[in-house]
């Protein structure tokens, strides 16, 4: 399994995130404005066939990483780094090629279904031809939703209805690119682990799924690696089965977060995480790492490859 | 059910309009006849002149016992006759009605095109030139008097270019059997326009507001995110959501109308129902200012009726059999829970 894996990132990567950086601008009083930083510094690359999991708690700027890919950042948000798919830059012009083929978002909640249409003319985005109807009625069987259901609004769905309406919608046009944003809350274990699995099988397909979430416990399920998010800024990338254990995780926070999981007994860090423009460049988790010293808060910190992950640390060895 | 509870409701509200409208004439210290008649006739009259007048105006009948007299007439369908017209008001209301109703409705329907499109363009190209024109021109209107409108066009469009004429719902000096279509239509143009224009800033203020908060909604973007085309996000997402909020804002805005009827009437001396409340109102003409406060009052009741019932028609959250539905919905997701079940046994 880990030689496949090895063999899988050999190959050129789907997608090259360099160095990525999501900004707004913000007036912090009528005359003066900041730059808060909701992505900061943010690098990954994605195989085909591969799952990679962002984790990170609210607020870390998961979901601007998904809309970045996307390219439907919101209007006040910049953006600094490089997208790269297929070894090229994902410009406008190809996004507008790509975005709902190649390239497909699996959104958040229900309110990403138009609320007054009919979940299967969302599904089939409005086509009306023999085959798209019976390619989406495919999909809805192989998610295990009746036929009927394409008559329903939304509101009438359950939420786990929905989430698998929202990934039907994601696979109709056959995606070689599949991001999902927060694809599990407001689903209880079973059902949060089915829709894992079917990140899974999409993987197992050929598609590259990018996982984003809060929920590590959840990402473990599905994913081959694990990008660690804090504050926005990429601390620890490991292998999924490195959290099998605290020795092999390389970052204090990603200890910390094993440490979390309940199975490895809840334990709690103290404190928060800061939001936006605390730590610009510094170590975000300074202020509550329990080997931070003073060197950890005065130089910008850079990645580093460490026992075949990447950690953003002076101290992990 | 739905339309027999609304129905009830009309006439609770019709009685509480009535007996509102009654209760602020008979309160007014206008004396009847000292408007109507006038002083110095009233100087030359004889007691038993006097006397007659004051039973022919009601003026010492307990208000209570007026407003039950008429109520009770009322509800035999007899409207009563007119004070200053001598006519029975059923009959000064059919023919003022069918003046006014041409032009709110006219009003009505412009206001609300106008309305739609310029609030429309306004919130899909939010703070480009297109939205500061229209923003900038419904502020501006929003904040113009539609008495002072009324009187700019007819300083403009009446005296200075002659384009329509002065006043009046039809030429003057025609008899009533010959005056022609066009000839009522040249009269209500600017009446007409005026409401229009006047109302309209208010649907474009709030359209613009409703089309920048639905842009902005998750399922906009989610349209984006899936690559769907300019065209079909504003035709099949945007005006889809949009619809109710645009319903809703229109069939409201028949109530502004009336009163923007009044005052807009009045400055062009169109003969129509808001000239006539205006004279009944001043003229202490009760069964006609009754008569038309119930008319106005039903017209704007059954304004927001149709639109319930429209959102009915329109609205699949509000459909007739939305609980059924959503069991049958919940009841297939516990099956195939449990199949599912079953399966990994």
């Amino acid at each position: 399994m880990e030689q496949e894996m090895e063999e899988k990132k050999e190959g050129s990567p789907l997608l090259e995130i360099r160095h990525l950086s999501v900004c707004f601008t913000q007036y912090e009083s009528l005359w003066r404005q900041r730059t808060v930083y909701a992505v900061r510094d943010l690098s990954l690359s994605l195989h085909a066939g591969e799952v990679v999991a962002v984790v990170g708690s609210s607020g870390s700027g998961k979901s601007l990483l998904a809309h970045a890919v996307m390219g439907i950042l919101p209007y006040n948000a910049h953006e600094e780094g490089e997208i790269l798919y297929q070894g090229e830059r994902l410009t406008e012009k190809k996004l507008r090629k790509l975005r709902g083929n190649e390239l497909v978002l699996v959104p958040q909640s229900v309110s990403y279904l138009d609320p007054l249409m009919q979940v299967g003319e969302q599904i089939r985005k409005g086509k009306r031809d023999e085959e798209s109807k019976k390619r989406s009625l495919e999909i809805l069987a192989r998610y295990g939703l009746a036929a009927e259901t394409e008559n329903r609004y939304p509101f009438e769905l359950s939420g786990g209805m929905i989430r698998r309406i929202l990934i039907s919608s994601a696979v109709m046009e056959k995606p070689k690119l599949v991001i999902a944003d927060e694809p599990t809350p407001g689903l209880h274990m079973r059902a949060a682990k089915r829709v894992m699995g079917h990140f899974r099988e999409l993987a197992d397909e050929g598609a590259a799924v990018l996982l984003i979430t809060h929920d590590l416990e959840l990402a473990l399920t599905a994913a081959d690696r694990i990008v660690v998010l804090y504050a926005g800024m990429e601390l620890e990338e490991a292998k999924a089965s490195d959290f099998r254990e605290e020795s092999h995780l390389r970052h204090p926070y990603s200890k910390a977060l094993f440490r979390a999981m309940p199975r490895n007994g809840f334990q709690v860090t103290a404190g928060n995480q800061p939001y936006g423009r605390a730590a610009e460049s510094a170590c975000p988790y300074a202020a509550r790492c329990e080997y931070c010293q003073e060197s950890c808060s005065q130089q910008k910190i850079e990645t580093r490859t460490l026992r075949g992950g990447r950690v953003r640390c002076l101290l992990a060895e | 059910m739905l339309i027999f509870k609304k129905c009830m409701r009309m006439l609770f509200l019709l009685f509480l309009v009535s007996f509102t409208a009654f209760m602020l004439l008979s309160l007014s210290p206008v004396d009847p006849l000292t408007v109507n008649v006038g002083q110095a006739a009233l100087g030359s009259m004889s007691p038993e002149q006097i006397e007659k007048l004051k039973w022919y105006w009601g003026v010492d009948v307990p208000p209570l016992e007026r407003f039950a007299a008429w109520a009770a007439d009322f509800l035999r369908g007899d409207m009563g006759i007119s004070l200053l017209y001598r006519r029975p008001v059923s009959q000064i209301l059919w023919e003022r009605a069918g003046n006014s109703l041409a032009l709110m409705a006219a009003a009505w329907l412009l206001s609300g095109v106008l309305g739609l499109t310029l609030g429309i363009a306004a919130g899909i190209r939010r703070g480009r030139w297109m939205d500061r024109i229209v923003s900038a021109y419904a502020i501006l209107m929003a904040s113009t008097p539609a008495f002072w409108l009324a009187l700019l066009f007819l300083l403009l469009f009446a005296v200075k270019l002659s384009w329509f004429p002065i006043g009046l719902s039809v030429p003057i000096g025609t008899n009533a059997e010959e005056v022609t279509l066009w000839e009522r239509i040249h009269h209500a143009v600017l009446p007409a326009l005026t409401l229009a224009l006047s109302g309209s800033s208010n649907i474009i203020l709030h359209t613009r507001e409703k089309v920048i908060e639905v842009m902005e909604s998750d399922f906009i973007l989610f349209a984006r995110a899936r690559g769907e085309s300019k065209r079909r996000i504003l035709f099949a997402h945007a005006l889809r959501n949009l619809l109710l909020p645009a319903l809703t804002l229109q069939f409201a805005s028949i109530s502004e109308l009336f009163g923007g009827s009044v005052l807009v009437e009045q400055v062009f001396s169109y003969t129509g129902l808001g000239a006539a409340a205006v004279t009944a109102g001043l003229g202490s003409d009760l069964p006609l200012l009754l008569g038309i406060t119930v008319v106005s009052a039903g017209m704007v009741f059954f304004g927001n009726l149709a639109a319930d019932l429209l959102y009915l028609k329109i609205d699949p959250r509000m459909r007739q059999g939305r609980k059924k539905r959503q069991v049958v919905a919940e009841g297939f997701w516990d099956r195939k829970q449990e199949t599912g079940l079953q399966k990994r046994k």
